[in-house]
């Protein structure tokens, strides 16, 4: 194999490129970056960047790391992808020629639905749109979230910090549904709704009303209203599946890879939140939206391409920083058959232990990052039922570790 | 300026300045030193940023919080008394210099 293109250069794309390097590949690496930014991380654009602006913490790698590994940046958006003859279309005009080709490239953001149309509602996904919200901010009073997911609650829990008045809609009766236990959800509630965040749950934006200004009023399906001069919406993301769908490889909720992350190409892998695909702790196939889930998806896609084939198997973990308090969910969320919580939501630390099929499903830790560490390994090794031993609270997390097959207490995390 | 030095596990120093407030994680990202997997982009939620501190200059850091002392319990190479997660290392010109040491592994 000769030559690998890498469609896309967020988390998955740029980590895809760098192991690649780091097991030896020596063939040409090229990679294409369909934003005007060179490659940097997502995350910290709803935490500490929207606070510092500061681009030298956000960079993925330092601009000169590319060359260094010899890895060919190049900017453009990929327009066409043609299997007969192995290369892809650049916007540009470019083609680049593949021997393998990776597709890594990300979702794009559902957009508010009303009658009025979506024009001034912000959505916070590329740093673009972070420096534009940061620079309505100082001129900001009052802001409407619209979507109490993790982006929207960490922006909320962001602004309310500085002062402003805050209101969150959204349809779910509790935030972070989707995602999170009740528990947590609740606390998470409990804790914006103390730092002065306002909640309109179960309900939905009927319709957002634009006056002079910045000014806004949405009105809520249950008839509320919501005065603000900056909207902000967090509503989910869509995978980008198009390019691939309309090259002929198999798409569902994001394009259809195998254990292995191969599209129904073998000479196409896809990798990161565009990938839906098959996972040993999930009964059906899923797709996920991480920096863990892009990262060894990248890292199992270089193995395999430089030799050394081996399904994918990681624990997905994942993390938000909202307010002062630390949210780290290990696992997956989904149906629990018995549930344990270990430590005091009272005192703002604590870990919610979910259960399915006397297996440890998922973990969700608030301010307890050793019981995310901890969690990590204990689903990794799959184990049987930890749950009295969990249930002890007497048992630090550590000791959990104890409970594992020998040799299994550091298995794949 | 504080000036950086990185120790591969094999022994290769790797010496760099640092300019303004950053963490020695942010320094090691942005100069690709390797080993310094940092998944979380500082966080405190990976523990693959683990370093070992170099013996003489393990006084010139405030100690570990709780969190990152329960989190270093758990990182893949052995804990050592002059562990630490280098995102949590913030530099400024106070630090003149700092000897960091890589370990094997982070996973
Ligand atoms: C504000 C925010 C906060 C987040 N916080 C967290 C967090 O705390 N923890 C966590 O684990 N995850 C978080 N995430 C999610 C995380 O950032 C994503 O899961 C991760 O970025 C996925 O990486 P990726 O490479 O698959 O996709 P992306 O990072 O989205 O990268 C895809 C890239 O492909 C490019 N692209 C698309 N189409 C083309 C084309 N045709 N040609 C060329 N390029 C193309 C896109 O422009 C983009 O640059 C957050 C996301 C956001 C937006
Ligand atoms: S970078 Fe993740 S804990 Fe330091």
């Amino acid at each position: 194999m000769e030559t690998i293109v890498i469609l896309g250069a967020g988390h998955a794309g740029c980590q895809a490129a760098f192991a690649l390097r780091e097991n030896g590949f020596r063939g040409r690496v090229t990679l294409v970056n369909g934003e005007e930014a060179a490659p940097y991380q997502r995350p910290p654009l709803s935490k500490g960047y929207m606070k510092s602006g500061r681009r030298d913490e956000i960079l993925l790698r330092a601009e000169t790391a590319f060359a260094d590994h010899d890895i060919h940046l190049v900017s453009g958006v990929a327009e066409e992808i043609d299997r007969d003859r192995q290369q892809v279309r650049l916007g540009t005009g470019d083609a680049l020629p593949y021997d393998h080709l990776i597709l890594a490239v990300g979702t794009v953001n559902r957009r508010v639905s009303v009658p009025a149309g979506d024009t001034g509602v912000h959505y916070l996904k590329s740093l673009r749109d972070a420096d534009i919200l940061r620079g309505r901010l100082p001129q900001t009073r009052r802001v409407a979230v619209i979507g109490a997911g993790f982006i929207g609650l960490e922006f909320a829990a962001l602004t309310a910090a500085q002062g402003k008045t805050v209101e969150v809609v959204d349809i779910g009766t509790r935030v972070m549904a989707r995602a999170t236990s009740e528990e947590v959800s609740d606390f998470f509630r409990h804790r914006h709704q103390d730092a002065g965040v306002r909640f309109h749950l179960g309900q939905g934006v009927a319709e957002i009303f634009r006056h002079l200004g910045n000014r806004a009023t949405l009105l809520t399906t249950a008839g509320g209203e919501i005065e603000a001069d900056l909207v902000v919406a967090g509503i989910g993301v869509m995978p980008n599946t198009e390019l691939a769908a309309r090259a002929g490889l198999a798409v569902d909720n994001g394009i259809v890879v195998d254990t292995y992350l191969s599209t129904t190409d073998p000479a196409i892998s896809a990798i990161g939140d565009c990938a839906q695909f098959p996972s040993p702790h999930a009964a059906a196939p899923i797709r996920l939206e991480s920096v863990q889930n892009a990262n060894d998806h990248a890292k199992c896609v270089a193995r395999r391409l430089t030799g050394d084939r081996r399904p994918y198997a990681a624990v997905p973990w994942f993390w938000s920083d909202q307010g002062s308090d630390k949210l780290q969910i290990a696992g997956l969320p989904g149906e629990a058959d018995r549930q344990v919580l270990r430590g005091d939501p009272e005192r703002n630390r604590f870990s919610v232990f979910r259960f399915r099929n006397g297996q440890l499903a998922s973990v969700e830790s608030v301010n307890q990052p050793a019981e995310h560490m901890v969690a990590r390994r204990l689903i990794g090794s799959r184990s049987e039922t930890l749950a009295d031993q969990a249930s002890d609270a007497a048992v630090a997390a550590k000791e959990l570790l104890l409970h594992l097959q020998p040799g299994n207490a550091h298995a794949s995390v | 300026m504080p000036s950086l030095t990185f120790v591969s596990p094999q022994g290769v120093r790797r010496e760099i300045t640092v300019s303004g407030n950053s963490s020695a994680m942010n320094a090691a990202r942005l100069n690709g030193i390797g080993g310094i997997e940092a998944e979380c982009g500082g966080a405190l939620s990976c523990g693959t940023c683990h370093v070992y501190v170099d013996e003489a200059d393990i006084e010139k850091l405030p100690p570990p919080s709780d969190e990152e002392g329960d989190m270093l319990d758990l990182v893949a190479a052995p804990r050592k008394a002059t562990s630490r997660l280098c995102c949590q290392i913030e530099l400024s010109d106070e630090i003149d210099s700092l000897i960091l040491h890589i370990p094997e592994t982070q996973f």
